[in-house]
């Protein structure tokens, strides 16, 4: 036997010949003397769950905040392949145009609602609301999309009025899910969605994004420390490191066949 | 139960010597390093194998010889270190699985790679007979077909009507191992890999999957299983390969019609 034998390199895709539907090379962040993210590249097709596991600091919540435009790396490219921006590095686009990509291409949903949600308005009104950046005036309307958005996330419709500081934490998340979706995003970018919640309301979020994603085929990258979610997520599973991908494959393979010495530590610290 | 009990080779005329080849392993090697012990874990060494179309393959040999980890393998849900695996698409375009991109493999499981295994992934709230359409619908059946063709496979697994629309995670390990089988078994795939199906079957449902096998074979549907009574399947086995510890292992005698 070899002294270190080494998992076989991956070809370039071949049967997937579409460009991936996001795509960032060569990202990369300081803060001061610490380096947040070192030279980070990511593909993600259409369809496809991503989901980045790493500890906290290692830069997958910077990453993801990138993704989402509200952060502007030191370095590196991102496209999306969208029409009204297809081959521009979406980092280069002022404030305006990265506000108006988000609002229409990327939902977001975070670990902490109160960094997605007015918390005293109502739930409807939140979800409504980027209905009414993009235009729409008409009050039935906004009205109705805002329910459908919120019936497709589980929420309790007869509560659709009371503000998020009102409801439990699981119907918060609900709430920010549907503002996300609302508008039929591109990309739904979920941040530790369910960490800090209970673990049976946690299935029951877990089971609504499954539920989305298998009947809207929505493309997800969902950010978390809990491997247990990234496991019932995720087609592909990228572990991050001090501000670098350590190892990246396919979820199943990952979580039985772990390569790096960190994922090995992670996966058999869990089981 | 009424299955031909005699091992081997008992389906001489299952296959065409004009059978497509479907599956050419040459070399594949596993072997696990496990950073914090410092030591490498043997899976298996230096196996070859050719399948076609419609040929059921038999792997056998003693516990640890790598059989379960040859077909997780072949899956990529274990990453080879030596060799290559090519699959002859049903287009007639060929991959090397040890290699392919992770995107590609997605893509294939979706349709042409298959996989049994006797552990059922239950997700809460999705009722058993979703989670036996959801590959067709995937493949692009409409939703109402799917239904239908999900009822029907569960029927012939023995699952009670009354459960189809019941949430699995609460079934016995008896009724989760049906729809687990009825979801994986409803869309033949190109390559099919069994890892111990019957396990936990009850005599209904053996009887079920053995026919259905049968017919996907027929239908030219490659296999490579590894089970635990191999007299469930023995009139469905063309070939055996025996893998051996530590040994290299290739077929013997002539080699399959490619």
């Amino acid at each position: 036997m070899r002294a270190t034998p080494l998992p076989l390199a991956r070809n370039a895709p071949q049967l997937v010949t579409a460009a991936p539907l996001l795509a960032m090379t060569g990202v990369a962040k300081r803060y001061g003397d610490v380096a947040a993210l070192t030279a980070v590249d990511v593909a993600v097709h259409e369809g496809e769950v991503l989901g980045i596991v790493g500890e906290s600091g290692s830069g997958k919540s910077t990453l993801l905040r990138m993704m989402n435009l509200e952060e502007i790396p030191d370095a590196g490219r991102y496209t999306l392949d969208i029409a009204a921006h297809r081959g521009a590095n979406l980092f280069g686009l002022d404030r305006y145009e990265r506000r108006m990509l988000r609002v229409r291409e990327i939902g977001i949903v975070y670990q902490n609602p109160h960094d997605g949600l007015r918390m005293r308005h109502s739930s409807s009104g939140n979800v409504a609301e980027r209905l009414v950046i993009t235009g729409e005036r008409r009050f039935g309307e906004l009205r109705r999309r805002a329910k459908d958005a919120l019936i497709a996330s589980d929420f309790p419709i007869k509560r659709m009025d009371r503000p998020p500081a009102e409801l439990s934490g699981g119907m918060q998340q609900r709430v920010q899910l549907a503002k996300a979706i609302a508008l039929e995003p591109t990309l739904l970018l979920l941040d530790e969605p369910t960490t800090g919640l209970d673990v049976s309301v946690q299935a029951l979020v877990l089971d609504t994004l499954k539920r989305l994603q298998r009947e809207r085929r929505i493309t997800m990258v969902l950010v978390s420390h809990d491997l247990g979610v990234i496991r019932t997520m995720a087609d592909r599973v990228m572990v991050m490191r001090r501000g670098a991908v350590v190892e990246e494959g396919l979820a199943d393979q990952v979580f039985q066949d772990p390569q790096h010495p960190y994922t090995q530590q992670l996966v058999h610290a869990k089981l | 139960m009424n299955l031909d009990t005699t091992p081997g080779r008992a389906a001489p005329a299952a296959v065409s010597p004009a059978a497509a080849a479907v599956l050419a392993v040459e070399g594949l090697t596993k072997t696990f390093t496990m950073h914090h012990l410092g030591r490498l874990l043997p899976g298996f060494d230096n196996v070859s194998l050719t399948l076609a179309e419609g040929e059921f393959l038999l792997l056998t040999g003693e516990n640890g010889a790598g059989k379960s980890t040859l077909l997780r393998t072949i899956y990529r849900s274990y990453l080879p270190d030596a060799g290559t695996a090519t699959f002859h698409m049903t287009d007639g375009r060929t991959i090397d699985l040890a290699r392919a991109a992770d995107v590609d493999i997605v893509q294939l499981r979706k349709g042409e790679l298959g996989f049994v295994t006797q552990f059922l992934n239950a997700r809460p709230r999705v009722s058993a007979e979703e989670l036996v359409a959801e590959p067709l619908i995937l493949a692009g059946r409409s939703a109402g077909e799917a239904r239908e063709e999900a009822q029907r496979m569960l029927g012939a697994f023995g699952l009670k009507s009354a459960l189809w629309a019941a949430y699995p995670s609460t079934f016995s390990g008896g009724e989760q191992q049906k729809v687990n089988l009825a979801r994986a078994l409803v869309r033949p795939p190109r390559l099919l890999l069994l890892d111990e199906p019957t396990a936990s079957l009850d005599r209904t449902a053996r009887a079920a999957l053995v026919a259905r096998l049968e017919a996907m074979k027929a239908a030219g549907v490659a296999m490579i299983g590894v089970f635990h009574h191999p007299e469930d399947v023995a009139r469905l086995v063309d070939r055996e390969l025996k893998l051996l510890r530590h040994r290299d292992t290739r077929e013997a005698g002539e080699e399959a019609a490619a």
